[in-house]
């Protein structure tokens, strides 16, 4: 069976989908991503799904279920990359995906984590609200 | 009744022989309801091309209008009603340019009054309708044709997705909101986000006439969809009556932020990065 890799960067695993989410690679994707999370102790997860065509109910659930976990195991996570065409499905569907934390891409979910997660220092990503240009009319 | 081919060799010789005074008579009558707003010289040579049409057809045999026989005629028919429908002419100032051939060849016909002749102009006169029906036809067609192009660069130019700051996207709805225009603006907007990295989206709703439940199920949607994709939207430019109706509709916006002007919403979300913008 296809196993979807997790791969530790700074305080954050990161987890790119290239493959078909079929059912049994969603539940062995969660179960490895909790055991990674307890051995390596990171605070964040980002979840790439930007290769995703389909996006279907379980693995909405899954997500969500994976969210839930590592919440309960003190790492937020991030679901980053959907396409407009799945996010337009999932509405038509009536799923909003409760619980999962989104953001645009990759850049964008490790500044999120960053953003909460001030004290600890993820692949040395500031908080780049303080040296932002000054904003002139 | 279809034309029988010696009645069409007739018909062919009589509209050779009379050519000029038929060509001034048939523009004199179709002229007559279009009030001016073609020039005479103009009718004149297209009731000339038009009687060498028909003449040409009726020469080489034909005896309906779909015949072999009579395809320069149905293209002569053809341009000529989508020139009239492209600058605007009615449906039956069209057909009574094609009409107005029945008369002219009855004066053309002059007194004769026995049955031969009047059974070849009835047969003739049945030919001469079903070429202002294909004329019709072509007409409604390129009228239709008109219409779809223009809704579609309706669709085209009234949905821009425009970029307001640096992260942040607007786009300014102008006129109603449909299924079809509220698709392509969902799309066109989910696909600036990813495009551009935005993480806040302003949907403004300044120049939309009026939001029924519908038009609000669209935007929630594309709200929701942003939501999915990790952007925020705010929906601004509310005016006043919208607000009344609503709350009126019992339409519930939830926790998305709403703003009555684009400054306020644009303000909102400099804010909510950190920026601030100096007044």
């Amino acid at each position: 069976m296809e196993r979807v890799p997790v791969l530790k960067i700074g305080e954050i695993l990161l987890v790119s989908i290239q493959i078909d989410m079929e059912d049994q690679v969603a539940l062995q994707l969660q179960e490895d991503l909790a055991e990674r999370i307890v051995a390596t102790g990171v605070r964040g997860v980002i979840i790439d799904i930007s290769a995703l065509d389909i996006v279907d109910s379980f693995v909405g659930r899954t997500l969500a279920t994976i969210a839930s976990v590592s919440r309960v195991l003190d790492a937020e996570t991030v679901v980053v990359g959907m396409r407009p065409a799945v996010a337009i499905t999932l509405v038509e569907l009536g799923l909003s995906l409760p619980g999962i934390r989104t953001a645009l891409n990759v850049d964008l979910g490790i500044a999120m984590l960053a953003r909460q997660d001030e004290d600890i220092d993820l692949l040395g990503y500031e908080d780049d609200t303080d040296q932002v240009a000054e904003t002139t009319p | 009744m279809p034309l029988s081919p010696d009645e069409a060799s007739r018909f062919a010789v009589l509209l050779e022989s009379n050519a000029e005074s038929l060509a001034a008579r048939w523009s004199e009558l179709a002229g007559a309801g279009l009030r001016g707003r073609l020039s005479g010289a103009e009718l004149l040579r297209q009731t000339r091309d038009l009687r060498t049409a028909f003449q040409q057809a009726l020469a080489a045999g034909a005896a309906d209008v779909n015949d072999e026989a009579a395809a320069e005629l149905r293209a002569q028919l053809s341009e000529l009603s989508s020139n009239r429908a492209r600058q605007g002419f009615s449906a039956t100032e069209t057909a009574i340019s094609v009409f107005a051939l029945k008369e002219a060849t009855l004066q053309v016909l002059g007194d004769a009054d026995d049955a031969a002749t009047l059974r070849d102009y009835v047969a003739f006169s049945a030919f001469v309708d079903r070429a202002a029906l294909f004329t019709f036809d072509s007409y409604v067609r390129v009228r239709e044709a008109l219409i779809s192009d223009q809704a579609e660069q309706l669709l085209e130019l009234s949905t821009p997705v425009v970029k307001l700051w640096e992260g942040v996207v607007a786009v300014p709805l102008v006129g109603t909101l449909d299924s079809a225009r509220a698709q392509v603006v969902m799309e066109r907007l989910l696909q600036t986000l990813v495009d551009t990295g935005s993480p806040y989206a302003i949907i403004d709703i300044t120049g939309v006439p009026a939001v029924d439940t519908q038009v609000a199920q669209h935007i929630l949607k594309t709200v929701v969809a942003a939501r999915l994709m990790g952007a925020d939207c705010i929906i601004s430019g509310i005016r006043p009556q919208i607000a009344q109706t609503i709350v009126a509709l019992g339409i519930e916006f939830g926790d998305i932020a709403t703003k009555a002007s684009l400054a306020d919403a644009l303000r909102y979300v400099l804010g909510k990065t950190g920026k601030r913008p100096v007044r």
